[in-house]
């Protein structure tokens, strides 16, 4: 057909062989590896590798490589591949004894993508949790920090009240038993009863009681209701599964399964992580910031003298910094993490070096302004507070125990007085910049949450569902096509080929955005497969009307084409929408499923339409005189 | 070759009383088995209990299973979490048949010993090492961005229709497929398959399935109105369901043995999936041609409404 423009043959070739060598890193099955890190700062070195290498040796585990990895961001590892799962699970369980705490020996996968491929930028879809297994957390909700909060909070609260009215009283102070509220104590039976009314009224979720009174010394007991407290840890949940949320959507992992499960605990679940060290870190560490007034650096004598002799001045803190470097600084807080706002990595205008840009809420910032203004020319220490928890094995039982670390990151003189905004500088690389800041702006939680359960999930299950997948995708395909020869012959099988690289390129564009691949999304592209032939159909369907309306084999074709085109993208238009809808839903799996059946809908949009056109073109096309066509 | 007559002319709109009266029919029996029945929902909606199991030798996940039915527990998930001698079961509470739960109340604690006992009946050296349960409350967010997805849908597509075609097309279409989704999500109710979060995904699925293949069918009424001189809606739209049937039935075939192939070959972890898309293409297909074009006709579409709209020219007007 000479209609047919010679630039849309070319788009439709360059389609072709780019949709064939973007699909194809998936056709290499990546080795199973099991991946040896360390926990905190052992050595992860040839020695290391020997020792792996004997125990596998010593226990007859064949492995087909093992490399040590030099990796600045993540850490030094050593990845060790098998040829089958069983041979990974049995390493993996030999070594982890052998290797004892310090090492960390989790499941991985190791490509096996030809270097070439990789060189252009082609490589596979990841594979979901459903479909390779991946790493599973529950981590725990430390409600009585909540308790503790509100306890604060009302101690304040009422005290204030009570100097509002001018209501005499005594003290006011939290009930030293955790969780038994606060405590007034008042001169007199009337001021007792003055001040239980008004906190009564001012503060209904407190349940106030008289306590007992000795001498001139009239107890009030205020405690939080108990329905409030269940409302507050519901809420503390929620508002804990966001920050999660937030933080792992940061971390880029697609498809993730985060949910509450009872009352204080959180399941996280994610699929298509290679390296659990890195999410763990991310998830589990309860990083802040303190901005505390420095009092000394590591080059001041008392600093020296303190880290010496380990006499700590008493109105000081001896912490180091990332460079095992002492600093002394204030005990009293200026600002602290839950008064920042947004935080976002940058480089220093000045000299380029990584750094943090913090905001502060107006709260903070009036205490920064007050603190900067009376001190310009005086150190200020950033203090980065990380909570990592240790898990330990007394007696057969866990004992949990977390661990707090403070380190200096940043020992400066304050510049100038400043109030919500402002930097944080002296980071040692963009990444650590970036980290800080992602782990800051994912909010500080609502309550503070330890993992109290790592789990990998086995890839055996994953393995079943690829070959069961695989299979379905095969045979759907496969039906399909003979029905589609059987009943459309010639441009059946026209369609055929369109309907092929179909599932081509639309496995290369999942691989290209790096689409996470799983169950729903399998079951995603043999639907398309289904549907893609119906705008062939459409076509075919149009060619034999205008062939029986009496129109020239080559004008039925245009007519067919023509025609069907408009049908073809309205219905695919309603069907997008459709598929969008899908896309935007909040559960993982879902979302997977409608992002396949997008890309499928475009992608069959191109295939069945213009691909067809383009073979039916060059068949038919120079053949002037076509008598019959095979419809 | 050709399995419909392409001069094929059933008086489909003819029937139009009875089709759209068993489908009036069908939609209302649907809303009676969702409120009575309901939606068999699944652990992605309902929450449950999870139940971490290890063991001293290795064990295999069938075997866990099988131990856990015999052991009065029904229907558990059982996975394997990482090693060999690691097992994570989960389950609905009512499935335990010693300790279901009491008044809604779940006792963990039962339940976890409960499964302990059967897994050490057969093998002493299983442990449970820990024990959950999973709020509802990620299946209620879950259903909720479900419907907010649903109305996303009908209005996005009701939008399109309004503007590629005219209102009534787009009223037509919505009441179709709410119909479609109706009834679809009722035959679910009615055989009890477990709804979960793929079987939502299919339902939603079929939304854009069944107006794809409405869409078809208006396409054709629209172009015949266009080309007719003398326009009687009743036929024309006969007319179109006729030219459209083999196409439609032909795709449904199509995706319906797709769909097939899923269901025999994909494992359990798709079958609500196809079973889902299966139902939903057989209701699509036949509302396609029973259910959507008689509304169409009697919203009183014409062919004045669907000309394209010609600009006023000044210049035509003034010539005599």
């Amino acid at each position: 057909m000479s209609d047919f423009p010679r630039w849309k043959y070319a788009l439709v070739a360059i389609a072709m062989v780019l949709g064939i060598l973007y699909a194809l890193p998936n056709a290499f099955v990546p080795l199973s590896a099991v991946q040896v890190a360390a926990t905190h700062n052992a050595p992860v070195d040839a020695a290391l590798e020997q020792k792996i290498v004997a125990e596998l040796q010593k226990d007859k585990i064949a492995y087909q490589n093992i490399t040590l990895r030099h990796d600045k961001a993540k850490g030094d590892n050593i990845l060790i591949g098998f040829a089958n799962g069983d041979l990974q699970k049995s390493a993996a369980d030999a070594l982890k004894p052998v290797l004892g705490d310090d090492y960390t020996a989790a499941f991985n996968l190791e490509s096996t993508v030809p270097h070439w491929l990789q060189a252009i930028g082609a490589r596979s879809m990841p594979l979901g949790l459903d479909l390779q297994g991946g790493v599973h957390f529950l981590m725990r909700v430390d409600q009585s920090d909540v308790v503790d909060k509100q306890e604060v909070r009302y101690t304040e609260d009422i005290t204030a009240l009570l100097r509002e009215k001018k209501i005499h009283y005594t003290s006011v102070t939290r009930n030293s038993v955790h969780g038994k509220g606060v405590v007034v104590v008042l001169p007199t039976e009337a001021d007792r009863k003055a001040a239980s009314d008004e906190i009564a009224t001012s503060f209904p979720d407190l349940d106030v009681t008289n306590g007992p009174n000795t001498g001139d010394r009239y107890v009030l007991n205020a405690v939080v209701k108990p329905d409030k407290l269940r409302e507050l840890a519901q809420n503390t949940i929620k508002e804990n599964l966001g920050t999660l949320r937030n933080r792992i959507n940061q971390l880029g992992v697609s498809e993730p399964l985060i949910q509450a499960q009872g009352d204080n605990q959180i399941v996280v679940e994610l699929a298509g992580v290679q390296d659990p060290t890195e999410a763990k870190r991310v998830i589990g560490a309860v990083a802040t910031l303190e901005y505390v007034a420095g009092l000394g650096g590591p080059g001041d004598p008392a600093t020296q003298d303190a880290a010496r002799t380990g006499n700590i001045p008493p109105n000081a803190h001896l912490y180091y910094g990332s460079h095992g470097e002492p600093y002394l600084v204030s005990k009293r807080i200026i600002v602290s993490g839950d008064e920042l706002v947004d935080a976002s990595s940058g480089s220093d205008p000045d000299n380029g070096s990584p750094s943090v840009n913090v905001s502060l809420n107006s709260v903070g910032a009036k205490k920064m302004l007050d603190f900067t203004r009376d001190n310009v020319g005086k150190p200020m220490a950033v203090v980065y507070v990380e909570r990592v928890t240790n898990t330990k094995m007394v007696d057969g039982k866990e004992v949990i125990t977390p661990k707090i670390t403070y380190k200096v990151i940043n020992y400066a003189t304050i510049q100038g007085v400043f109030g919500s905004k402002f930097q944080t500088n002296g980071l040692s690389s963009p990444k650590e910049a970036s980290e800080l800041a992602l782990l800051l702006k994912g909010g500080s939680l609502a309550a503070p949450m330890d993992i109290v359960g790592q789990s990998v999930i086995g890839p055996s299950m994953g393995k079943q569902n690829i070959s069961k997948g695989l299979d379905a995708v095969l045979l759907g395909l496969a039906l399909v096509l003979i029905s589609a020869a059987i009943y459309y012959k010639l441009f059946g099988l026209v369609a055929d080929i369109a309907l092929f690289f179909n599932l081509v390129i639309l496995i290369a564009v999942m691989s290209m955005i790096g689409v996470t691949l799983t169950m729903p999304g399998i079951a995603g592209i043999v639907l398309t497969l289904g549907m893609a032939i119906d705008a062939n159909v459409l076509i075919c369907e149009r060619v034999r009307e205008e062939l029986r309306n009496g129109s020239t084999p080559l004008a039925s074709i245009r007519a067919g084409y023509e025609k069907a085109w408009s049908t073809i993208l309205d219905a695919n238009v309603t069907h997008l929408i459709a598929a969008l809808a899908l896309t935007t839903m909040g559960s993982g799996a879902i979302r997977g499923f409608g992002v396949t059946l997008l890309i499928g809908i475009l992608t069959s949009l191109f295939t069945s339409v213009t691909m067809t056109h383009a073979i039916t073109a060059l068949l038919h096309g120079g053949r002037k005189k076509l008598k019959t066509l095979s419809v | 070759m050709e399995i419909f007559n392409h001069n094929s002319n059933i008086h489909f709109l003819g029937l139009r009383k009875f089709s759209v009266g068993l489908a009036v029919l069908l939609v209302v029996a649907s809303i009676a088995l969702l409120v009575t029945k309901g939606l068999n929902y699944g652990l992605d909606f309902t929450g449950g209990v999870s139940i971490e199991a290890h063991y001293t030798q290795a064990v295999d996940t069938n075997g866990v299973r099988d131990t856990l039915i015999k052991g009065g527990i029904e229907d558990p998930v059982v996975q394997s979490l990482g090693g060999t001698r690691q097992v994570l079961i989960r389950f609905q509470p009512k499935d335990d048949t010693h300790n279901p739960p009491k008044d809604g109340k779940v006792n963990l604690d039962l339940v976890a010993a409960d499964v302990s006992k059967a897994l050490q009946a057969v093998r002493p050296d299983a442990k449970v090492v820990s024990r959950s349960y999973a709020s509802p409350q990620v299946g209620a967010e879950l259903r909720s961005s479900g419907i907010v997805a649903a109305i996303f849908v009908i209005v996005g597509i009701g939008l399109y229709l309004w503007i590629r075609f005219e209102r009534r097309f787009a009223v037509a279409a919505l009441v179709t497929e709410v119909h479609d989704v109706l009834v679809t999500l009722g035959v679910l109710a009615l055989f009890q398959r477990e709804f979960d979060m793929t079987a939502l995904a299919a339902v939603l699925a079929v939304i854009g399935y069944s107006i794809n293949d409405k869409v078809v069918v208006f396409d054709r009424i629209r172009e015949l109105f266009r080309l007719a001189r003398k326009a009687e809606p009743e036929e024309i739209l006969n007319r179109s369901i006729n030219s459209t049937l083999s196409r439609t039935i032909i795709t449904s075939l199509f995706t319906g043995i797709a769909m097939g192939a899923l269901f025999f070959f994909g494992g359990p972890s798709v079958h609500v999936f196809a079973v889902t898309m299966l139902i939903g293409i057989v209701v699509g297909t036949l509302s396609s041609i029973f259910v959507a074009s008689p509304i169409l006709l009697w919203l009183g579409v014409s062919k004045k409404d669907l000309m394209p709209v010609t600009k006023e020219n000044p210049e035509l007007a003034r010539r005599p």
